[in-house]
């Protein structure tokens, strides 16, 4: 077996790998490394067709497109990350601020 | 741990979870499979890329790929990352620990030793993309580390950077590329279509451009949100807010 | 007539680009920054239409470079219409947009919210406009991708605007479904890629052959388009981010961000990828866009609140876009294909409309809640006529775009003996008819006792723009003969598309008379609207 198939099947592995984690885990964070997990199979799947018969003809065209890639992969992780920082302090917000009023609900109640 | 046993307990309720793994199985498998049936893929463009890189201005054939063949894609490359930056500054300020912390002064001095050889050995990677593997990216995530290590190490002014030098930064690269891009229609007829003397000069100023950029957006992205003197807004309090909308 | 300059082409990108900068770094008059851009994009696309009709389908090579080294961007029937479709919705949300913002700003709520909120829908907007834009003219598999990315952030980014819990919450699912469906795209890419060693789509079109490579890159491709596009099984994510978004954002996702992704598809099963398709899999697509109407109306039916409504009803109103698939592959006039792109440009405008309007009625009575819309009548008069004009297009009643788009799509079934798509059809109407009467029957009323509500002195900026909208996909049924001429300009100009040669495989000899039978029905919805547009001074 060749080494750029060996690279095609580990691309492809760890993009069923990542998709599986994506269905599976709940929490956003664990999700979002998912996603990453994805999308560096998809980029090593990418790579490996780069190689021409032989392996003595590099294609650049395939480099370009990972390197363009990996750059839009860094944006949208970035915006997930905080997008789920933003969704974890409101709801934290909102779950304390709903027990403090079930509390005083509780107690005004009991008065 | 606590949370990981009780995610796992959780898991290990879910009856769809063993359908999910043998669906993807069977994908992975069938995928693999079909894989490896493929023959090896035909390399024109790789030969055509070789045959016209004397063309190109650069003499490195992927940056040639990059911003001359492609140059189109990483120009809306560039704008992806800088829309990260807008989505990122519109959803939060950036969270800054309330306190700055004591530092050792051996911290201290690494910084003040790596900050400017990190930021030579950037400018080196952007020089070096016209004819090695390099370029913008790699120079811009070079200069981000050096942004993200003045962050962790928590440097009080980086508290005070005020939002416009900021926004300046961030968008002199999507603006000189566009621009570079749009001027090109005017003198060659066509976008993206650099005058032939000039090409190396070209790039060399769009790759110049967006390392810097591209440094500043990353650590930007990482310090995670507006600068201080940026609007403020408050806090979210879940009673006052209406539904919808 | 002066030959019109091919450069025009990049500035339905370029601009909107530019313009997306500016706004992030200037802050001062964003509006009027986004509100001159669209309106050069508008004259942009006039402009393309008049090269179009002059010199035909036409590629631009970007660069210089001949495909498929370099990219192109490429101008033809759909993609043109899918262009104008952007452009008439997106001036007018930008309209509505200017009229919302400082309508809110006024409201004593957070202080910095409304600033906040106004100050980053600009450049998120105009990005997401520079991202359609891109994904309609491109040519050249990778670089969609790219354009994808662009809409899937800002429009991921624009739904969490508005900063509550339940928006945020949608929004990263919805960030996270369209990471997954571009990274299926881009792995089906790279499938293709392998195969055939191009990207460009022209050289794609002319190279594919029935291989298991191929056939792999069809399934990871449309899956994640699909996924984006929020067919029946993946539509889970599309109503609570549509209906949590601030009222000019969901308008445009609902309108405008969907059509992209499907597009996509429509470019991949009718152009590119047609002779690796089986009849099965065109049934198959078919079968969920009926599902997709008869749930979606179910739903649209059942929610008590009016956005959400309104957002079930574009699950339902995606449905009729896949319904027409299996139709179009077994017909050679294209009758079913040309309504496909009409039917999305119909609905772009109708239900960009609805948002507005729903938006409106929103911040005048301070709630949604279907129940309690009595009354609204007395001081939103022109925007719950714009609501009820919008429905009229969702119903599919003359003369109306999806009108004419359904009643293509009957004659075809029909005259193709699918007479079951027929039915689905029409019961869909029926269904949308009950939903959107349920609102319409509601803003109608007005109860006796009902209180005097101060208008807004804005409030026309608000309800204008819908209306105008509105109007314009219930009078796109009259004009229907220009688009649909230009769609047929498409067909003749690239020869024998993939679909004509598909059908003449797929479909049995004695579907000849049909055909010819379903041609002459399209002559007379045509001659119908000309009739119509004649009757009208």
């Amino acid at each position: 077996m060749s080494p750029d198939t060996l690279y095609s099947f580990a691309g492809l592995l760890l993009f069923f790998f990542g998709l599986f984690g994506l269905i599976a885990c709940s929490q956003p964070l664990r999700k979002i490394l998912a996603v990453n997990v994805m999308s560096t199979g998809v980029f090593l799947f990418l790579v490996a067709t780069s190689y021409g018969p032989g392996g003595k003809v590099v294609d650049p065209v395939p480099q370009a497109m990972v390197l363009t890639g990996i750059v839009v992969a860094i944006s949208t992780t970035a915006l997930a990350l905080i997008l789920a920082c933003r969704v974890q302090e409101t709801s934290n917000l909102s779950q304390l601020l709903g027990r403090v009023k079930e509390k005083t609900g509780k107690e005004a109640g009991g008065k | 741990m606590n949370s990981g046993n009780g995610s796992f307990r959780r898991r290990k309720l879910d009856p769809l979870l063993p359908v999910v793994l043998l669906l993807n199985v069977c994908l992975g498998a069938i995928l693999i499979l079909v894989v490896n049936g493929m023959p090896r893929h035909p390399v024109d463009l790789a030969v055509e890329v070789a045959e016209k890189m004397d063309q190109s201005g650069v003499s490195s054939p992927v940056t040639a790929v990059l911003l001359n063949f492609r140059g189109y894609d990483t120009l809306l490359e560039v704008m992806v990352l800088f829309l990260a930056i807008t989505g990122v500054w519109s959803l939060t300020r950036a969270p800054f620990p309330p306190k700055v912390p004591d530092r050792s002064p051996v911290q201290m001095g690494a910084v003040r030793l790596l900050a400017p050889l990190m930021c030579l050995i950037g400018a080196y990677l952007v020089w070096q993309g016209s004819y090695l593997a390099g370029g913008a990216f790699q120079g811009g995530a070079v200069f981000a580390a050096v942004g993200v290590l003045l962050l962790v190490s928590d440097l009080a002014w980086l508290r005070l950077v005020p939002s416009l030098p900021l926004r300046l930064g961030y968008s002199l690269g999507p603006l000189v590329f566009l621009g570079i891009a749009l001027s090109c229609i005017f003198t060659e007829g066509r976008l993206l279509d650099y005058p032939e003397k000039a090409t190396h000069t070209f790039l060399l100023v769009i790759e110049c451009a967006c390392a810097v950029s591209i440094g500043l957006i990353l650590a930007g992205l990482f310090a995670g949100g507006r600068p201080a003197d940026d609007l403020l807004e408050e806090p979210y309090i879940p009673s006052q807010e209406e539904e919808g909308g | 007539m002066i030959p019109v300059d091919p450069s025009w082409i990049v500035l339905p990108i370029a601009g909107p680009l530019a313009a997306g900068i500016l706004c992030f770094l200037v802050r001062r008059g964003s509006s009027l920054i986004c509100l001159v851009t669209l309106l050069f994009n508008c004259l942009a696309v006039t402009l393309l239409f008049r090269r179009f009709l002059h010199c035909g389908a036409d590629l631009y090579r970007i660069g210089g470079w001949q495909p498929p080294l370099g990219i192109s961007l490429r101008t033809d029937g759909p993609s043109l219409i899918m262009l104008a479709m952007t452009a008439v919705t997106g001036l007018a949300v930008t309209f509505y947009a200017r009229g919302y913002f400082s309508f809110r700003i006024d409201l004593p709520t957070r202080v910095g919210r409304h600033e906040r909120q106004e100050r980053f829908f600009w450049p998120l907007w105009m990005f997401l406009l520079a991202g359609l834009n891109g994904l309609f003219l491109s040519n050249d598999v990778f670089n969609l991708y790219v354009t994808l990315e662009l809409i899937g952030v800002s429009s991921a980014a624009l739904a969490a605007l508005s900063g509550k819990p339940a928006s945020q919450i949608a929004s990263m699912r919805y960030l996270l479904v369209s990471l997954l469906g571009s990274l299926s795209y881009l792995l089906g890419v790279a499938f293709l890629y392998k195969t055939y060693a191009v990207l460009d789509l022209g050289f794609l079109t002319a190279a594919v052959a029935d291989e298991p490579g191929v056939r792999a890159a069809l399934a990871l491709m449309s899956v994640g388009m699909l996924l984006k596009t929020a067919l029946f099984p993946f539509h889970f994510w599309l109503p609570p981010a549509h209906a949590n978004a601030l009222a000019p954002v969901s308008a445009i996702l609902s309108g405008l961000v969907v059509k992209g992704s499907f597009f996509l598809i429509f470019r991949l099963w009718f152009d590119i990828l047609t002779p690796v398709i089986s009849a099965q899999a065109y049934n198959l697509i078919g079968v969920l866009g009926a599902a997709a109407i008869l749930w979606g109306s179910v739903q649209a039916m059942r929610q008590q609140r009016l956005k959400l409504l309104v957002a079930y009803s574009t699950v339902s109103q995606l449905g009729y876009l896949f319904i027409a698939f299996p139709l179009a592959i077994l017909e050679a006039d294209h009758q079913a294909w040309s309504a496909v792109i009409f039917m999305a440009a119909g609905h772009a405008c109708a239900k960009a409309a609805m948002f507005m309007s729903a938006g409106t009625i929103f911040l005048h009575a301070g709630h949604d809640r279907v129940a309690d819309l009595a009354g609204i009548r007395t001081y939103l008069p022109v925007t719950v006529f714009a609501y009820a004009i919008a429905g009229v297009n969702l119903m599919g009643l003359p003369p109306s775009g999806g009108f004419v788009a359904k009643w293509m799509m009957l004659t075809t079934s029909l005259a193709s003996q699918q007479w079951w798509w027929a039915l689905v059809l029409m019961a869909g109407s029926l269904l949308a008819a009950a939903y959107v009467f349920r609102v319409v029957s509601r803003l109608f009323i007005i109860p006796p006792d009902f209180p005097v509500v101060q208008r807004h002195s804005r409030a026309g900026l608000l309800e204008w723009p819908s209306l105008v909208l509105a109007l314009c996909s219930l009078f796109m049924g009259l004009i229907a003969p220009y688009p649909l001429q230009i769609l047929k300009i498409h067909q003749e100009g690239s020869g024998a598309p993939a679909v004509a040669r598909k059908a003449e495989v797929l479909s049995p000899p004695g579907h000849v008379s049909l055909r010819k039978a379903a041609g002459s029905e399209f002559g007379e919805a045509c001659g119908w609207s000309v009739l119509l547009r004649g009757a009208i001074p």
